[in-house]
C-alpha cells in the first residue's frame, strides 16, 4: 500500500488543519472563560449601579395639629402615596419632640416610595395611571428627582425598600472578620511553623498534613453543622452572634492560611538558617527573628485571601444563624448579627421588584470590597517579593 | 455580669504576675551575672522563662477547668477555679525565680515550651476534622435510631412533612418518609451538567494558556480566570437564578419546551463556570510539568503540535487532569449558594434537567433554618445528609491526592 507524493502531502495538509482547529479550539474556550465573565460582570453593574441612586421629591410639609397625631395629616395627599412610609411615620414624633414646629411649614425633598424610584429607573412598578401622570408633571417641574442614596450606605435593614440599607451588614461583616483573623491567623501561622521548622518528619507530621490539605477541600457547609453542632450547641456561644459565625470562618480559613504561610517559609532559602545557627542561634530563635520577617509579606498575602475568601462566604453562616433581620447598626461580639453574603440572600428573597436593584447593589458592594482585598495582597507581594 | 468581672480581674492579675515575674526574674538574673558568674542564658531569657512558667500552668488549668465543667457539668463554681489558678500562678513564680541559676539552660526551656504550644497548634486543625466528624456522626446516628439507614439510602420519597408535625406534637410522625435518593439524584444532574460546563472549557483553556499563548497573555489570563473562582457563591447564586434562569426558560420555549424557572440548568451551567479555574489552574501546572523531552521526541518523529498535544502530552498529564476533574466535582457537590438560591425544594426524581429538582446541601440548608426543634428528625436529617457528603468528598479528594501523588512520582516533579 504506497501513496503517492500527492496523496501524502494532502494527508499532511489535512493533518496540519487538525491541528491548528486545536488550537483555535482551546484559544476559543478560554475566550468563552473571559466573556463569562465579562457577561457577568455587565450583568451585575447594569442591575447593581441604579441602587446608588433613590428616588426624592421636593414636597411642602404643613406641621398642623393634625399631624402630631397622623403624620399623613402633613403632605399633599395628591403625593402622599409616592411617598415613603418611612419619612410619614417620623412626623408625629418629630413633632412631640419639637411642639414650636406646629403650625409651621416647610418645602423640603424627602425619600420616594420604592414604586416611584423603580418608574423613574424603567424597571417593572406597580404604580396606577393618575400616578404615573401626576409623576410625569412633577419631574418636568424638577420637583422629582434622583439623587445619591445615602440611606443604602447609611442604615441597617428594613422591609420597607428604600430604607433598607447595607451598613449594618458591613458592620457585622468587620466584626466577625475580627473574630476570624484573631483566631485563625497566629493559629495557622503556628501551625505552618511548626510543620516547617521544628516537625520531626514523621506520621504524625505526615498525618497532619494530609489533614489539611483534607480540611481545604471539605465542602464549607460541613463547617456549618460543625459550628451549629460544637460551638451552638455544645459550648453555648450565642446563635446568630459574629462570636460563632466568625469562630466557624476561622476552621475554614485556617487551611488557606497554613498552605500559604508554609509556602513563604519554604521559599526562605536555607542559607539564611545557616547563618542563624551558624552564630549560635536556637531554633526558635532563627525562626523569630529571620525566617519569619522574611516570610512576612508571604504570610500576609496569603492571609489577606484567605481572609477575602471567608468574606464572601455564607452557607455555614447560613447555618449558623447569621440571616438575622438587623435594621439597626450594632457593634457586639454576642448580639445577632448579619453580614454582607447573608443580606445579600435575604435581599433576594424578598418579592418586592426594588430589593432585586438593592441585592444587586449590595453584591457591587461586596465584589468591591473583595476586588480590592484581592488587589491590595497582589500589590503588598510585588512590593516585597524577593527573588533569592 | 459576675463573670465578666471575675474573669477581667482574672486576667489583670495573672498580668500582674506575669510582670512581676519578668522583672524579678530579670533583676535576679543580672544581679547573679554582674556578680560575676558566667550563665548558660541572656537575663530576658531568664526573665521570659518566669514568665512562662508562671502563666503558663496557671492558663492551662482554667482553661482545662473550664473544659471539665462543660463536659461533666461539674458545678465548681467559677471562683474557685480562677482562684486555685492564680495560686497555681504564684507558686510556678516561687519555683521558676528559684531556678535562675548560672547554670540552668533557659533558653533551651523556653525552646521546649514554644515546640509545645507550636505543636499544640497544628494538632487544632485535626481536631477541627474530628470536631466535624464527631458532631455529624453523633446527630446521624440519632437521626437512624429513629429512621432506618436502609430507608435512608434507598428510598425514593423525601417527605420530612409530617415528622415536624410530631414535632409540635400532633401525629406520631409516621407519616414522614427520609428516602434520600431524589435529593442525591438532584445532586448528581446539577454536578454533571457543571462538570459538562467546566471539564472542556477548563482544560482547553489550560491547553491553550501552557502550549500555545504568548507570555504575556498567559501572565494576564491566569489571574483573570482566577477571578472567577474568587466571586461568591451567592453572588453566583444571584446570577443564576435572576439572569441565567431566565434565559434557559427563553430557549427552551423556544424549542417548545417547558422549563421550570427553578430549573437544573440554570445552576448547573453557572456552578461550572465557577469551577472552570479549579480546573484549568491545576490542568495547567499539570501539563506544564509534563517533561519537555517527551514534546521534542514526538515533534521529532514528525507529529504535528496539535498530534503531539492530543497524543503524547495529554495521556501523560492525564493522573493530574483527572484529579484536577475530581476536586472539581467535589467543588460542585458540597456547593450551597447557588443551588440554594436558583434550584428547586421538591424532591424531584427525574431525568429532565429542565424541571425543578433539589440537592442534598438545599436539603440541609433548609432543615436547619426552620423552626423546628433540633431533636425533631427533620434537623436530624440534615446530619444523615451531612454525614453522606462528607464521606463522598473525602473519598474523591483522596483519590484526587494520590493521582496526583502518581503524576509527581513519574515525572519527579515536586512543584506540585
Amino acid at each position: 500500500m504506497s501513496h503517492t507524493f500527492d496523496e501524502i502531502s494532502q494527508q499532511l495538509k489535512r493533518r496540519h488543519r487538525k491541528s491548528a482547529r486545536l488550537k483555535w479550539i482551546s484559544m476559543g474556550s478560554l475566550g468563552l472563560a473571559g466573556l463569562f465573565l465579562i457577561l457577568f460582570f455587565a450583568d451585575m453593574l447594569s442591575k447593581g449601579l441604579p441602587a446608588f441612586q433613590q428616588a426624592y421629591i421636593q414636597t411642602e410639609i404643613s406641621y398642623t395639629e393634625e399631624a402630631e397625631s397622623d403624620g399623613r395629616q402633613a403632605f399633599d395627599q395628591e403625593l402622599l402615596p409616592l411617598i415613603s412610609r418611612t419619612v410619614v411615620r417620623v412626623i408625629p414624633m418629630e413633632l412631640r419632640n419639637n411642639p414650636e414646629m406646629i403650625g409651621t411649614s416647610e418645602a423640603q425633598w424627602v425619600l420616594a416610595n420604592s414604586e416611584v424610584d423603580q418608574y423613574l429607573k424603567g424597571h417593572r412598578h406597580r404604580l396606577s395611571e393618575e400616578e404615573q401622570a401626576a409623576l410625569d408633571e412633577r419631574v418636568e417641574a424638577g420637583q422629582v428627582d434622583l439623587r445619591f442614596n445615602s440611606t443604602f450606605f447609611g442604615s441597617g435593614d428594613s422591609k420597607i425598600a428604600e430604607n433598607a440599607g447595607i451598613l449594618s451588614a458591613v458592620v457585622g461583616t468587620v466584626m466577625t472578620m475580627i473574630v476570624t483573623l484573631l483566631i485563625s491567623f497566629p493559629i495557622g501561622v503556628m501551625t505552618a511553623v511548626y510543620l516547617e521548622e521544628f516537625a520531626p518528619d514523621n506520621r504524625i507530621t505526615q498525618a497532619i498534613e494530609i489533614n489539611i490539605n483534607n480540611l481545604a477541600a471539605i465542602p464549607s457547609i460541613l463547617f456549618g453543622l460543625l459550628g451549629l453542632a460544637i460551638f451552638i450547641n455544645f459550648f453555648g456561644v450565642p446563635r446568630s452572634s459574629p462570636l460563632a459565625g466568625g469562630m466557624t470562618l476561622a476552621l475554614m480559613t485556617l487551611p488557606v492560611i497554613i498552605i500559604s504561610t508554609r509556602t513563604a517559609l519554604r521559599s526562605v532559602p536555607d542559607s539564611i538558617r545557616h547563618a542563624a545557627f551558624g552564630v549560635g542561634c536556637s531554633n526558635w530563635q532563627v525562626v523569630r527573628d529571620h525566617v519569619l520577617p522574611l516570610a512576612m509579606p508571604g504570610i500576609m498575602t496569603g492571609s489577606i485571601i484567605g481572609l477575602a475568601q471567608a468574606m464572601g462566604e455564607t452557607a455555614p453562616l447560613i447555618i449558623v444563624g447569621m440571616v438575622a433581620f438587623i435594621p439597626d447598626v450594632g457593634a457586639s461580639f454576642t448580639n445577632a448579627a448579619t453580614v454582607m453574603p447573608a443580606q445579600i440572600f435575604t435581599w433576594s428573597g424578598e418579592p418586592e421588584q426594588a430589593f432585586v436593584e438593592k441585592t444587586a447593589g449590595g453584591i457591587l458592594v461586596l465584589l468591591t470590597i473583595l476586588i480590592s482585598l484581592n488587589a491590595f495582597a497582589v500589590v503588598l507581594r510585588k512590593k516585597f517579593e524577593r527573588r533569592w | 455580669m459576675q463573670t465578666n468581672q471575675l474573669l477581667l480581674i482574672f486576667c489583670g492579675a495573672l498580668l500582674l504576675l506575669g510582670l512581676l515575674a519578668f522583672f524579678a526574674g530579670r533583676s535576679k538574673a543580672t544581679r547573679l551575672r554582674s556578680a560575676g558568674t558566667a550563665m548558660f542564658a541572656q537575663p530576658d531569657q531568664y526573665a521570659w522563662f518566669t514568665v512562662l512558667s508562671t502563666a503558663g500552668p496557671a492558663v492551662l488549668v482554667s482553661t482545662l477547668g473550664a473544659f471539665v465543667l462543660l463536659l461533666m457539668g461539674a458545678d465548681i463554681p467559677t471562683l474557685y477555679l480562677l482562684a486555685a489558678s492564680l495560686v497555681i500562678a504564684a507558686i510556678g513564680l516561687m519555683v521558676s525565680l528559684n531556678q535562675v541559676k548560672p547554670d540552668f539552660h533557659a533558653r533551651q526551656a523556653i525552646e521546649r515550651v514554644i515546640r509545645m504550644v507550636l505543636a499544640g497548634a497544628a494538632l487544632i486543625s485535626i481536631f477541627t476534622t474530628f470536631g466535624i466528624l464527631f458532631s455529624i456522626i453523633s446527630e446521624a446516628l440519632r437521626f437512624f435510631q429513629m429512621h432506618s439507614f436502609w430507608e435512608f439510602i434507598t428510598g425514593t420519597t423525601w417527605n420530612p412533612g409530617a415528622s415536624f408535625l410530631a414535632s409540635a406534637g400532633r401525629g406520631d410522625g409516621s407519616g414522614a418518609e427520609f428516602g434520600s435518593v431524589p435529593l442525591f439524584a438532584g445532586t448528581f444532574m446539577i454536578t454533571a451538567i457543571a462538570m459538562l460546563v467546566a471539564v472542556p472549557i477548563g482544560l482547553l483553556s489550560a491547553i491553550y494558556m501552557s502550549e500555545y499563548a504568548p507570555r504575556n497573555v498567559r501572565t494576564v489570563a491566569k489571574p483573570v480566570l482566577e477571578v472567577l473562582a474568587g466571586i461568591p457563591t451567592v453572588v453566583y447564586g444571584f446570577f443564576a437564578a435572576i439572569t441565567v434562569a431566565p434565559i434557559i426558560v427563553n430557549i427552551a420555549g423556544f424549542f417548545g419546551l417547558d422549563a421550570s424557572y427553578n430549573n437544573a440548568v440554570a445552576p448547573g451551567v453557572v456552578m461550572g463556570i465557577m469551577i472552570i479555574p479549579f480546573i484549568s489552574s491545576l490542568s495547567d501546572d499539570v501539563i506544564n510539568s509534563v517533561p519537555d523531552s517527551m514534546r521534542q521526541g514526538s515533534l521529532a518523529l514528525g507529529m504535528t503540535k496539535g498530534e503531539t498535544i492530543r497524543d503524547v502530552v495529554i495521556p501523560a498529564a492525564l493522573p493530574g487532569i483527572i484529579s484536577a476533574a475530581l476536586l472539581g466535582m467535589s467543588r460542585a457537590l458540597g456547593e450551597t449558594m447557588i443551588v440554594v438560591m436558583a434550584a428547586g425544594m421538591r424532591p424531584n426524581l427525574t431525568a429532565n434537567p429542565l424541571e425543578d429538582m433539589t440537592t442534598v446541601t438545599v436539603r440541609i440548608v433548609a432543615a436547619l433554618t426552620g423552626d423546628q426543634e433540633f431533636e425533631s428528625a427533620e434537623t436530624l436529617s440534615a446530619f444523615a445528609l451531612g454525614l453522606v457528603l462528607f464521606a463522598v468528598t473525602l473519598a474523591l479528594n483522596l483519590v484526587s491526592v494520590l493521582m496526583i501523588r502518581r503524576f509527581r512520582e513519574k515525572y519527579r516533579v515536586n512543584n506540585l
